[in-house]
């Protein structure tokens, strides 16, 4: 966890509308910055979250709930790659270390870049989920944002739910 | 140009290697990169060896970078060795306690090469 919550923290009950563009800005600085690859907006919707990689960071504080990031196994070993260098390809536990760092950043910039989240929102430290195979489920109240951004034409998932 | 020894310290070791290559992309010379996963393993570091630069998260378990830079300062050999704080922390507050405990700087993810370049050569002297 990475910072304190005051009594006077404002808690959002629900999902701000600028929040997406800002989740969306956010990947897109950590796939450029720290992996070197362009992750772009699809065109049209490519459907519902897929794929066998998925990092998940929890939020705790003023915002409670996760950030998750899927995609497939083929996406995530290109991430991997690019920040890792070409060995970590043929390392399933390097690649999916890459994912929750991946997250983790991900989470952190989305958070650094909404101010009334900057001081008052903790990230847990990352899980990573390996198979397609599962179904998240929350404890309603629940609100929450997809959203598919493509790298080199396949979609990684990028998903903000939170509780209240 | 001389080479310097670098010390990163986080509990990620995907992380840790995205230091050292943003280190080496940026063009620094480094001749020996040791790592530790967090404050305790890099307290004992210093203590074995020489280092010019040490990179630290601040979040981490058993000792965190704002503990592990309140002990640094009580290593005679390692006290003036300056270190960068890489953090995905948002928090202001938690950025200036690292300043006001001893960090010459931080990076906060996500960082290119050269903004890590930028933070650190200042603190090398003459070394890069």
């Amino acid at each position: 966890m990475s910072s304190s919550t005051s009594s006077h923290t404002k808690h959002h009950k629900g999902i701000d509308p600028h929040w997406k563009g800002i989740l969306e800005c956010a990947a897109i600085e950590v796939f450029n910055m720290m992996a070197g690859l362009e992750i772009t907006p699809f065109a049209e919707p490519p459907g519902t979250p897929a794929g066998e990689q998925t990092a998940i960071v929890g939020l705790a504080g003023a915002l409670c709930g996760m950030i998750t990031v899927r995609c497939s196994s083929a996406a995530a070993t290109k991430v991997a790659a690019n920040m890792l260098g070409g060995d970590a390809a043929g390392n399933p536990s390097m690649i999916s270390d890459a994912m929750g760092e991946v997250c983790n950043m991900v989470a952190g910039n989305f958070k650094a870049k909404v101010s009334s989240l900057a001081n008052d929102c903790m990230l847990s430290v990352p899980t990573v989920i390996t198979g397609d195979n599962y179904a998240i489920q929350t404890v309603p109240p629940s609100d929450g944002f997809e959203l598919a951004l493509s790298l080199d034409g396949e979609p990684v998932w990028f998903t903000l739910i939170t509780q209240s | 140009m001389k080479k310097i020894n670098v010390l990163i310290v986080d509990d990620s070791s995907v992380m840790r290697k995205i230091v050292e290559r943003s280190l080496r992309q940026a063009g620094l010379e480094i001749d020996v990169c040791k790592e530790a996963s967090n404050g305790a393993e890099a307290l004992a570091e210093v203590q074995n060896a020489t280092f010019d630069l040490i990179l630290s998260d601040i979040n981490m378990p058993a000792m965190d970078g704002l503990e592990f830079l309140r002990n640094l300062a009580g290593v005679p050999s390692a006290k003036n060795v300056p270190v960068v704080m890489i953090t995905t922390e948002g928090s202001e507050a938690r950025v200036v306690e690292a300043l006001s405990v001893g960090a010459k700087g931080y990076i906060r993810k996500p960082f290119t090469p050269e903004q890590v370049k930028e933070r650190v050569a200042p603190l090398l002297g003459g070394a890069q």
